[in-house]
């Protein structure tokens, strides 16, 4: 757990005011409420259709709710409903202030591009102009989430699909976000290389103090990465509480069923 | 380095809380009820309205039978169990804290700053080194990285945990390897409250005695340390205090 875990901050970066949203006649995502603080990292965890991908859209501002409100506090200290915002400032505030990791890295990456542009592209959007500065951005970035910086000017298709992964977060940090989102970040790869990922975004999250809110529907990841967890099922949040309580102790009928189900190894 | 030499005092880079004669925690009316919903409903109450209050600089003892909630005492005290009933009053930084119904974020803050806890076994994170496990609570209470790895290696030392094993995660290390480096991360460190569930069941006599010796020093110095210890020699040794829980038949 990260040594910044929500230290001395007093408001939350992220409040979720009675978010809901119906896919016809699905209601995905049914009247939920949470604050994250600073350095702090939210597991959402639940089954398949249990609503935590269509909360964490919304909450992300990549699909729009049906009501309630998604505030995010701003560096300083003013309160922002992502989904009022105007268009531009909303995608200037997802460039400087928010990450998303997305759980298929071609979703997230630009496949077009080197692995180096796919870094610099946040940082030249940010106005950075001078080529040196942001290819040496690139290749700091690409040592620091471990992916060898002579792929700078390889693209990403001809990267395996584990530092593919490393990329998009390198993508996204690059910038130094303070709220990250992410969705299934290990989802897709194979156990060794979800370990060695997993070892990676542990680390960045506590060095840099980073704010998560993270989905996913692996219990084990949830332990290891997320200091809370809210446990969902059919768009409600059926119980939340410390990560390890919930894990340990929990208290509703489904988490039980859902903690229990896990095969040991 | 030498591994002989327990960190200095004046190392310590948290402040020192801890504060002999000082309440530290102080529990009341504590219910402790499992409800089990997938085996019909079945309701185990296992604490019923346990008090339990310890000051710096004593070691009070949970005695009972196996199943009398002396691990779901410590539990509870951690957070790691939620309470039914009653309060749960730990001191922290900035004075007491309700274990039973602060946010996550205070009981991290109240764990990270105060809380040492040996629990039954080792929860290593895969691929992290067993000099780092141990390190980890002083470097997220502040210490510089090298001072709490130093402080990390004289622990490991003290324990008798060889040092070639220091650089390997400690998933492939014994049962009694593993369990001495869960004691060394509760005492790399000058927690002012321990919570200790049987640090010593898996350890020969030599490190018996160590842990019996660094829990006395722990208590010397101040901290307020509440203990499950199956041994009576090592309780003898240890205890200022004993709490008997004495456990209910209809909970079986």
């Amino acid at each position: 757990m990260s040594a910044h875990a929500a230290r001395g901050a007093d408001h939350p970066i992220l409040s979720v005011r009675h978010l809901s949203k119906r896919f016809g006649r699905v209601q995905a995502v049914d009247d939920v409420s949470f604050d994250l603080f600073p350095g702090e990292v939210l597991g959402i965890v639940g089954e398949s259709g249990s609503g935590k991908t269509t909360l964490l859209r919304a909450v992300a501002g990549q699909e729009a709710p049906d009501t309630g409100a998604v505030l995010y506090r701003d560096r300083w200290g003013g309160l922002v409903d992502l989904h009022a915002l105007p268009e531009g400032r909303r995608r200037r505030l997802h460039r400087t202030d928010l990450g998303l990791v997305q759980q298929n890295p071609r979703d997230g990456l630009r496949m077009g591009v080197s692995a180096g542009a796919n870094v610099g592209e946040r940082l030249m959007a940010l106005g950075h102009r001078h080529y040196g500065t942001i290819r040496q951005s690139a290749h700091d970035w690409l040592a620091r989430v471990e992916v060898d910086p002579a792929r700078l000017d390889d693209p990403p298709a001809q990267l395996s699909g584990g530092m593919q992964q490393r990329l998009q977060i390198a993508r996204n940090l690059v910038s130094e976000p303070r709220l990250v989102f992410m969705d299934e970040p290990t989802g897709g790869l194979d156990v060794s290389v979800q370990a060695r990922l997993l070892d990676l975004l542990r680390g960045l999250v506590g060095e840099l103090g980073l704010a998560v809110v993270l989905v996913t529907h692996d219990l084990g990841v949830a332990r290891l990465l997320a200091h809370r967890l809210m446990v969902m099922q059919a768009g409600r949040v059926v119980e939340t509480g410390l990560t390890d309580q919930v894990l340990d102790d929990p208290q509703a009928a489904y988490s039980q069923l859902l903690v229990s189900s896990i095969l040991p190894v | 380095m030498d591994a002989d030499t327990p960190a200095a005092a004046s190392e310590e880079t948290m402040p020192r809380t801890a504060d002999p004669g000082r309440l530290m925690i102080d529990v009341r009316g504590l219910s402790k009820t499992f409800t089990l919903h997938h085996q019909g409903g079945v309701r185990l109450a296992v604490l019923d309205a346990t008090d339990l209050q310890v000051a710096g600089g004593e070691c009070v003892v949970l005695r009972g039978p196996s199943g009398a909630g002396k691990s779901s005492l410590l539990r509870c005290l951690y957070g790691n169990y939620l309470a039914q009933s009653g309060t749960i009053q730990v001191r922290g930084a900035d004075g007491w804290v309700d274990v039973a119904s602060a946010p996550a974020r205070r009981i991290l803050e109240l764990r990270r700053t105060h809380l040492g806890y040996v629990s039954q076994f080792l929860r290593a994170i895969p691929r992290v080194p067993a000099e780092q496990v141990v390190a980890q609570p002083a470097i997220d209470a502040g210490t510089p990285g090298d001072q709490a790895l130093e402080r990390a290696r004289t622990a490991l030392a003290r324990l008798n945990i060889p040092e070639n094993l220091w650089h390997l995660p400690p998933a492939t290390f014994s049962g009694g390897e593993q369990q001495r480096v869960n004691v060394a991360r509760a005492f790399a460190r000058d927690f002012p409250i321990l919570l200790l569930d049987e640090p010593t069941a898996s350890l020969d006599a030599a490190n018996r005695d160590v842990v019996v010796e660094l829990v006395n020093a722990a208590r010397d110095r101040g901290a307020a340390i509440v203990g499950i210890f199956h041994d009576s020699a090592v309780r003898a040794a240890v205890a200022t205090r004993i709490l008997d829980l004495p456990g209910k038949a209809e909970a079986a």
